[in-house]
């Protein structure tokens, strides 16, 4: 049944391939689907489906062979790189497998990156930092390095770098796929709520089952192709 | 402010590495900015030189002298303000290795001539007053611990036997770049005894000093001089103090290039430490600048966090090594205050110790930022994990 709701992420006929030398492989084939405002999508596949690379396209890190990826009402296929830079730097929040934070940062500077690209001052930009990491429940320990905090912690800390500029769309890649079972629990609870109670539209890559169960809808690729949604 | 804090977090984040490189760009700087004083040294001549001031000598060299008599034909010459003139005396002072210059010379004369050489009227007077007296820079009377009213015996090499001296006057420099190493007596005392001994040397002057009262007519002038005794026993050659300078300076100008060119290599070879540097701290960090291009931020503030960490290091090594070349200059300088007499730290070495540095910073950073710039983000967040 198709969604009443209003696609915020939109591709058509997308592809994607990578060159090894003379030889040229294929990774997404003719890829076309819709994603929903406030979605909190799935995508799951066997490794090299890819599914981190359609991910890295309609997050605007990669650039499409061909297609068209609209996001928003923007076709992000036409920006250069520093239109797409900024494009990011407003309309996406990332959050990776391993948190790629910054480990000369403490946890609330590792937050407030983003911030500095904006036009806020520097109290605004506390308070904005502040209340991302309350939301993620680490008010406490913002003045923490990354190497002083557990591995959920520093997925926290990472979420709440990724929702502190208030992003529309939150793109994770595996963001369980290295924490232990609770942490991976609280993770993917948090993300949740955030879907929820915030209406943010959630895009995750997943191995995991359980990570997948707390999606609306799921969708899988195998060898480039996508197969019919499960939900 | 956050960008500086992580620039000076990110330079210190492998200290051995950062420590060893900027200890790499403080002796490089030391060692750059003692050699370009060492250059400053040897043209101290030229830059103490005055353009009022005129040097004769004899045409063919200046080994050979001229007769005393031209003295009085060059005053009477237009725009001569002042003549001095005198000898070379070259005598040795109890041990070869106790090297200065001396010379003998009309001290009240050469004295107008020279108003950056400070001698107090009393003592002036005291030296103009006694036939055997002389007069000696403070630094040299600080070498030898020489006070006003010592005897002073100086063995003749040019000039054989033993020469005895009474200290009468201390000069001092107007400024730090006045030689101070200097004694001067009285060309009569040295012509009287030569008269006695070599008949046929006496009379004679190694050299004129020539005082004009307008530099901008100094090339004219030497011209007239030179004219004046063109086709004589003794032809002369005119010329101002500076380019009597430089001529002694281009007499050794292969060393002063070998010099230059080992303070430039000096600077290449750190060039290439600090280049290494940051290109092992650039391809380690490649992960995060696709972090921190994924947040949104363009190559402009990519390139700025490398060229800022390449600079930081750069500068602070060029603070350090800029610091340490007083003291070491000051050392050097003492030790070998014989050979380079004025041996000053100049406001244009510091400068060029900073352009150095700056040069170093921008350098090395020009590849890691170029590739860090070109690196696709997908790539670069292969390199995590």
């Amino acid at each position: 049944m198709a969604d009443a709701r209003e696609p915020i992420v939109s591709i058509r006929n997308l592809f994607k391939s990578y060159r090894r030398g003379s030889q040229i492989i294929p990774v997404l084939e003719d890829i076309t689907f819709d994603i929903a405002e406030g979605d909190f999508l799935a995508l799951m596949g066997p490794s090299g489906s890819g599914k981190s690379t359609l991910l890295n396209l309609l997050a605007g890190i990669d650039k499409a062979d061909s297609g068209s990826i609209r996001v928003g009402g923007v076709e992000i296929t036409t920006l250069d790189e520093t239109e797409l830079a900024r494009w990011r730097a407003i309309n996406v929040g990332f959050i990776f497998q391993f948190y790629n934070l910054i480990p000369v940062l403490t946890a609330f500077e590792n937050v407030e990156l983003p911030l500095l690209l904006t036009r806020l001052s520097k109290k605004e930009r506390r308070t904005h930092a502040e209340t991302a990491l309350r939301v993620v429940g680490l008010a406490d320990r913002m003045d923490h390095y990354p190497a002083q905090l557990s591995g959920g912690q520093q997925q926290r800390v990472a979420i709440a770098r990724a929702v502190v500029t208030d992003p529309a769309i939150l793109v994770a890649d595996e963001p369980t796929g290295d924490l232990d079972r609770q942490s991976a629990a609280e993770i993917l609870n948090l993300m949740e709520r955030l879907n929820r109670e915030s209406g943010k539209t959630i895009i995750m890559v997943t191995h995991d089952p359980r990570a997948a169960e707390k999606a609306h809808s799921i969708r899988h690729l195998d060898k480039g192709v996508l197969t019919d949604a499960d939900r | 402010m956050r960008i500086a804090r992580l620039l000076w977090r990110n330079a210190f984040r492998h200290r051995l590495r950062t420590f060893l490189t900027v200890l790499g760009i403080t002796i490089a700087i030391l060692a750059f900015g003692m050699l370009r004083t060492v250059i400053g040294a040897w043209y101290a001549g030229v830059d103490a030189s005055s353009a009022s001031r005129l040097v004769t000598r004899n045409a063919i060299s200046l080994i050979f002298p001229l007769p005393i008599s031209y003295k009085d034909r060059i005053r009477q010459i237009e725009g001569v303000k002042t003549v001095s003139y005198g000898n070379w005396f070259g005598g040795i002072y109890i041990d070869e290795k106790n090297f200065f210059a001396n010379f003998a010379v009309d001290i009240s004369s050469y004295l107008r001539l020279y108003p950056e050489f400070i001698l107090s009227p009393d003592q002036l007077d005291a030296v103009e007053r006694d036939r055997k007296g002389c007069v000696a820079g403070r630094k040299l009377a600080e070498r030898f611990g020489w006070k006003i009213g010592d005897s002073i015996v100086l063995k003749g090499t040019i000039y054989p036997g033993e020469w005895e001296f009474v200290l009468r006057g201390i000069y001092h420099g107007r400024d730090k770049t006045v030689d101070e190493s200097q004694m001067f007596f009285h060309w009569d005392y040295l012509n009287e005894t030569v008269k006695k001994l070599v008949p046929r040397r006496a009379d004679q002057a190694g050299f004129y000093m020539i005082g004009v009262r307008n530099p901008a007519q100094a090339a004219e002038i030497a011209a007239t001089i030179d004219a004046s005794f063109r086709n004589s026993l003794a032809e002369t050659m005119t010329e101002t103090e500076k380019a009597f300078a430089l001529g002694f300076i281009s007499m050794t100008e292969a060393i002063v290039i070998a010099i230059r060119l080992v303070s430039y290599v000096v600077i290449i070879i750190i060039m290439a430490v600090v280049a290494n540097t940051m290109a092992m701290t650039a391809r380690e960090r490649i992960g995060e600048y696709a972090v921190f291009k994924t947040l949104g931020f363009g190559g402009f503030h990519i390139a700025g966090l490398i060229f800022g960490e390449s600079l930081l290091i750069s500068m602070t090594g060029c603070v350090l090594g800029a610091a340490l070349t007083y003291p070491a200059a000051a050392v050097f300088a003492d030790a070998l205050s014989q050979y380079f007499p004025i041996f000053n730290v100049e406001p244009r070495t510091i400068l060029l110790d900073i352009g150095a540095a700056l040069l170093v910073g921008v350098v090395a950073a020009v590849f890691p930022a170029w590739r860090a710039v070109r690196i696709r983000i997908a790539e670069g967040l292969r390199h995590l994990g």
